[in-house]
């Protein structure tokens, strides 16, 4: 499940729902706003929904997953909000551990979304881009 | 053609988007943005860097070298900083 919204959500009920049959484990990353200015997120609508599903596509064939799911929050967001969830539900922790790894870098390089902080657009870093890479050379 | 920006790029041009018609010379994205340029002082601006920018076509990350059609929705926009 893929969502992009400006409310927050609720990260222990999204990891709950994901629990169920055959799963053994759940792996999860939360993105929060660090610092005291917060932030505005501006996206693409539509390409980023697209975006985000042909990567969990492409992360479901790579590993044998039962369950995703990706939320993403737009608009202004206070000191301490939470801004992503990448959560995945396997049998078996590697799986979940490495996919969430995987969507989390791909969300962070491909995904149209734009940070503003105090007034300037954040911007990309190198390191994100390097960390995205590795994942080709799989 | 719609013609979408987002981030700075929209800021700069103080539009998020615009319909152009293009013309039967315009093959490639590099086309486009050499059109944009011409017409317009504040495009210049914004596409004087081009590795500042990337582009998509109908959704799809594509690199200025990618064609363009006609119907095709085409946005300019910084490297992503989401997650």
């Amino acid at each position: 499940m893929i969502r992009v919204q400006s409310e927050d959500f609720d990260v222990g009920a999204e990891i709950a729902a994901l629990h169920g049959d055959g799963v053994g484990a759940v792996a999860s990353f939360t993105g929060a706003v660090r610092g005291d200015a917060g932030l505005t997120l501006e996206h693409y609508p539509g390409m980023t929904e697209r975006e985000i599903a042909r990567h969990v596509e492409e992360a479901r064939k790579r590993w044998p997953l039962l369950g995703v799911t990706i939320v993403h929050r737009i608009g202004r967001l206070e000191p301490g909000a939470n801004i992503v969830l990448v959560a995945v539900a396997s049998a078996h922790r590697d799986p979940a551990f490495r996919a969430c790894e995987f969507l989390m870098d791909y969300l962070k390089t491909k995904a149209p979304f734009w940070k503003r902080e105090g007034g300037e657009w954040v911007e990309a870093k190198a390191s994100d881009e390097d960390a995205a890479k590795r994942w080709s050379q799989l | 053609m719609t013609l979408l920006y987002f981030a700075w790029v929209r800021q700069k041009l103080g539009k998020g988007q615009e319909e152009i018609e293009p013309s039967s010379e315009m093959k490639t994205v590099n086309d486009l943005i050499a059109w944009l340029v011409a017409r317009d002082a504040e495009y210049a601006e914004v596409f004087a860097d081009p590795s500042r920018l990337r582009v998509a076509v109908n959704q799809d990350h594509v690199s200025f070298d990618a064609p363009v059609h006609a119907n095709d929705e085409v946005a300019f926009f910084p490297p992503v900083t989401g997650g």
